[in-house]
C-alpha cells in the first residue's frame, strides 16, 4: 500500500465561492473532509465600536451595512431597538411601510441565496435569472430611498420619506409575479437532477444540534424547528398578518433551499396583506430633536432577519451616543455548525454547505 | 466547389514538380502546408468559438454578451488574446519548472494531432490511417497526462486535486467512449474514418446505434472536461483546478487546447454518428463544418444549463451506468449483425 497522508486546504479567504472573506480551513483525506475550521474576521469593520462614536441617528447607515443583501432588515432592527430605548410610538403607516420593505428585503436576500447556491454548484445560468428578478425589488428600494443595495430608509420613529407615487402598484406587480418566478427557479434550479443529487442528504443539520448552537432563521426551520420571531415574539405589527412557516424535514441542503423558496412566497403573502391594509397618515412619530436616552437604560431588541434572529443590544450613558452596541449576528452563529455538517462529506459538499448556510460576512464579522 | 480544396492541392503539387522539384519533396511540402492550414484553422476557429460561446451563454442568460468591439463584438476575443499575450509570464518558484512549462505545449500538440485523421470532406483526411479511430482514441487519452503534468508541476494543492480528479475522470470515461464506438466498428468492419463515413450513405449511425450515441455523447462531454463534468477546473470549489498557477499565454494555451479538443470530438461525433461529410447540395467540407458546429452548440447549451456533478457521483455513473450500457450495446449489435447475416439481407 502507498503511504497516504492527510492534508489541509484553505478554502478562502480569496476564493470564488465563500461569499466574501470567509476562510474555511479543511483537513482532507483525499476528497473526504475530516474536519473544517472556520476562521472569521476578514471583513471586520468594528461596527460596534463605531456606534460608540456616532449619535443614535448617525448609526443607521452603518446598520444597513451589516446585512447588505437585505439592508432594510438590520436598519429596522436597529431603529426599533432605539425606539424601545426611548419609548417612541411609531405611526401606523410607517409600520406598514416597514413591513413591506422588510419582507421585500427578505425576498431579495432569498433570491440571491438561490442564485448563489446555483452558481456555487456550477450552474452559472441560475444566478442570472435570480438576479434579474431581484433587480425589480432593488428598483423598488431605489424608488423609496434612492439607494438600491444599502438603503437607509428607516428612521428612529418612522421612515425617512413617504412612499412615492406608483410604489404600491409596482409592489403589487412584483408580488403577483412571485409564484411565476419561483416556478422558474424550480424548473431551472431545484428541479435539476444533478442539483438534487448534490443537495439531498448533504450537510444534515440535526434539530438538536441546531438548537444547541443557536442556529436561527431558515436554517433552523429547514431542520424542522418551527421558530420564527415574527410568530414567536412578534415585533412591530407582525401579529396582524397571516402567514405560514415553511418547515423542512431532513435538515439537508435541499431543505434549506426549498424552505427559502417557500419563504419567498410567504413573504409575498405578508407584503400583499400590508399593501392592502396600509392606512394614510403620518410617517414619523414624535421623536425628540436630540436623542438622549436616560442614563443606564439598556435594551435588547431582536427581529427575524433574512438570515435568522438579528438582535441589537443598546446601553445608554445619558449622552447622545450609545455607550455600547452589540449585534447578535445570525450569520456568525449559523456558520459555527459548518464543521459539524461538513465532516465526512466530500470537498464539494463544503461549498454546498457554505452556500446553504447563507452567511453574509459583513454581518458575521461586523 | 466540391473538389475546390483538393484541386488547389493538386495544382500546387503539379506546379512544384513541374518546376523540377522531386515528388517526395513536393508531397512533404504539401503535408507541411496542410498542417499549417490545420493550425491556422484551429486557432481562428477557437477565436470564433470563444466569441460564440459567450454569445450563446449570453443568450441563455438573457444578456447581450460581448457587443463593443466590432459588429456583435466579434473582435472581443482578439482583444482578449492580445491582453493574454502581453501579460507577465509568472512561474511560481516552487514549481517543477520543466514540467510546468511543457504541460501546456504538450496539451496543445496532442489536441492538434487529433485532426490528422478526421475526414474534413470527401477524401480530405490529412492522413488516411486504416486505424484512424484507434489513433483518435489513443491520442485523445494523452491529454490526461498533460493535465496531470500541469497539476503536479504547479506544486499547488488545488492544482493537484484538480489533476487527480481529471485523471480519475478521464480514465473512467475513456472506456465507455471506446466501447461506444465499437458498435459502429462492428457494423462497418473498419477503423478507417473515411470508410465509416462512406458506410453511412443510406442511414446515419445514430439511428442504428442510439445507445452508443448517447454513451459517446456523455463520455465525450466528460473527456472534454466541459460542464457538467468540468471537474479539473471546477471553478467554484478548486478555484481553477489544474490551471490555477498558470497565467497569460500559458493559461491561454490550455484554453486553446480545450476548445481544439471540443472541435475535434464534435467532428468525430459528426463523422461517426451523423454521416460525416455526407449531405445534399452543399460541398462535403461545408457539411462537416455545419454538423460540427451544431454539435458544439449542444455542448454549450449543456454547459450553461447544468450544475456540476459531484466527483463520486461522476465515477459511479461511469462504472455503474455507462460501461454496462456500452457493453449491452456491443452485445445487441453483435446479435443484430448475426441476425441480419442469418436472414441473408
Amino acid at each position: 500500500m502507498l503511504q497516504t497522508d492527510e492534508y489541509t486546504i484553505n478554502i478562502g479567504p480569496q476564493h470564488p465561492s465563500t461569499h466574501g472573506g470567509l476562510h474555511a480551513e479543511a483537513l482532507m483525506d483525499g476528497e473526504i473532509v475530516k474536519d473544517v475550521a472556520v476562521h472569521l474576521g476578514y471583513v471586520h469593520r468594528s461596527v460596534e465600536k463605531i456606534a460608540e462614536s456616532r449619535t443614535y441617528t448617525q448609526f443607521i447607515p452603518y446598520a444597513a451595512r451589516l446585512d447588505y443583501l437585505a439592508s432594510n432588515l438590520p436598519c429596522l432592527g436597529y431603529v426599533q431597538a432605539v425606539e424601545k430605548l426611548l419609548g417612541v410610538e411609531v405611526p401606523e403607516r410607517a409600520e406598514y411601510i416597514r413591513v413591506i420593505l422588510g419582507e421585500l428585503s427578505r425576498i431579495a436576500a432569498h433570491m440571491l441565496f438561490v442564485g448563489s447556491l446555483a452558481i456555487d454548484l456550477g450552474a452559472t445560468t441560475g444566478l442570472v435569472y435570480c438576479l434579474r428578478d431581484r433587480e425589480r425589488i432593488m428598483n423598488l428600494f431605489e424608488m423609496t430611498s434612492g439607494q438600491r443595495l444599502i438603503a437607509a430608509y428607516m428612521r428612529i420613529g418612522g421612515v425617512s420619506a413617504d412612499l412615492p407615487e406608483g410604489f404600491i402598484t409596482a409592489v403589487e406587480g412584483v408580488i403577483s409575479d412571485l409564484p411565476k418566478m419561483v416556478k422558474e427557479y424550480d424548473g431551472l434550479i431545484t428541479g435539476n437532477e444533478i442539483l438534487q443529487a448534490r443537495c439531498r442528504g448533504i450537510g444534515i443539520l440535526k434539530p438538536e444540534l441546531a438548537v444547541a448552537y443557536g442556529v436561527t432563521g431558515p436554517n433552523l426551520r429547514a431542520s424542522g424547528v418551527p421558530y420564527d420571531l415574527r410568530k414567536a415574539d412578534p415585533y412591530g405589527i407582525y401579529s396582524r398578518f397571516d402567514f405560514d412557516l415553511p418547515l423542512g424535514s431532513r435538515g439537508d441542503c435541499l431543505d434549506r433551499l426549498t424552505v427559502r423558496l417557500e419563504e419567498i412566497e410567504q413573504s409575498g403573502r405578508i407584503s400583499a396583506q400590508a399593501v392592502k391594509d396600509i392606512p394614510e397618515g403620518e410617517i414619523m412619530g414624535k421623536v425628540p430633536k436630540v436623542i438622549k436616552p436616560a442614563q443606564g437604560r439598556e435594551v435588547y431588541h431582536r427581529i427575524e432577519s433574512a438570515k435568522g434572529e438579528l438582535g441589537f443590544y443598546l446601553l445608554s450613558d445619558g449622552s447622545e451616543k450609545p455607550a455600547r452596541l452589540h449585534v447578535r449576528a445570525p450569520s456568525f452563529i449559523n456558520l459555527m455548525v459548518l464543521p459539524h455538517i461538513s465532516r465526512g462529506g466530500k470537498l464539494q459538499d463544503i461549498i454546498a454547505n457554505i452556500a446553504t448556510l447563507d452567511p453574509v460576512l459583513g454581518e458575521a464579522d461586523r | 466547389m466540391e473538389r475546390l480544396i483538393l484541386d488547389i492541392a493538386h495544382l500546387l503539387v503539379s506546379w512544384l514538380t513541374g518546376r523540377g522539384m522531386a515528388p517526395v519533396w513536393a508531397d512533404l511540402l504539401l503535408l507541411l502546408l496542410q498542417w499549417g492550414t490545420v493550425l491556422a484553422i484551429v486557432t481562428l476557429n477557437v477565436l470564433i468559438l470563444i466569441w460564440l460561446e459567450r454569445k450563446v451563454s449570453g443568450f441563455i442568460q438573457e444578456r447581450l454578451g460581448p457587443n463593443r468591439l466590432g459588429p456583435f463584438g466579434v473582435f472581443q476575443t482578439i482583444a482578449d488574446t492580445l491582453k493574454l499575450l502581453t501579460k507577465e509570464d509568472i512561474i511560481p518558484t516552487q514549481t517543477d519548472r520543466w514540467i510546468f512549462k511543457t504541460a501546456p505545449m504538450f496539451f496543445i500538440i496532442v489536441a492538434v494531432m487529433l485532426y490528422a485523421v478526421i475526414p474534413m470532406g470527401q477524401d480530405m483526411a490529412i492522413v488516411d490511417l486504416s486505424a484512424g479511430l484507434l489513433f483518435f482514441i489513443s491520442v485523445g487519452a494523452l491529454s490526461t497526462i498533460c493535465i496531470l503534468m500541469a497539476g503536479w508541476g504547479s506544486n499547488n494543492k488545488w492544482s493537484l486535486l484538480g489533476a487527480m480528479r481529471s485523471v480519475a475522470q478521464m480514465i473512467s470515461y475513456e472506456i465507455p467512449l471506446a466501447f461506444s464506438l465499437l458498435g459502429v466498428v462492428m457494423i462497418t468492419g473498419t477503423l478507417n474514418l473515411g470508410e465509416i463515413v462512406k458506410a453511412q450513405d443510406k442511414v446515419w449511425f445514430f439511428v442504428l446505434q442510439p445507445l452508443a450515441f448517447l454513451t459517446y455523447f456523455i463520455a465525450a462531454t466528460a473527456e472534454l472536461n466541459r460542464g457538467p463534468f468540468d471537474m479539473p477546473e471546477a471553478e467554484q470549489e478548486l478555484t481553477a483546478g489544474a490551471y490555477t498557477e498558470y497565467t497569460g499565454m500559458r493559461w491561454a494555451l490550455f484554453f486553446l487546447a480545450e476548445y481544439t479538443n471540443l472541435v475535434a470530438v464534435s467532428a468525430l461525433m459528426a463523422t461517426v454518428f451523423f454521416g460525416g461529410w455526407q449531405g445534399p447540395l452543399l460541398p462535403s467540407w461545408i457539411w462537416i463544418i455545419i454538423k460540427t458546429y451544431l454539435i458544439m452548440l449542444v455542448f454549450m447549451w449543456l454547459k450553461w444549463t447544468f450544475p456540476r456533478i459531484r466527483m463520486d457521483h461522476l465515477m459511479s455513473f461511469s462504472w455503474k451506468v455507462l460501461i454496462p450500457i456500452s457493453l449491452i450495446n456491443i452485445v445487441i449489435t453483435g446479435i443484430g449483425i448475426k441476425f441480419i447475416q442469418g436472414m441473408g439481407w
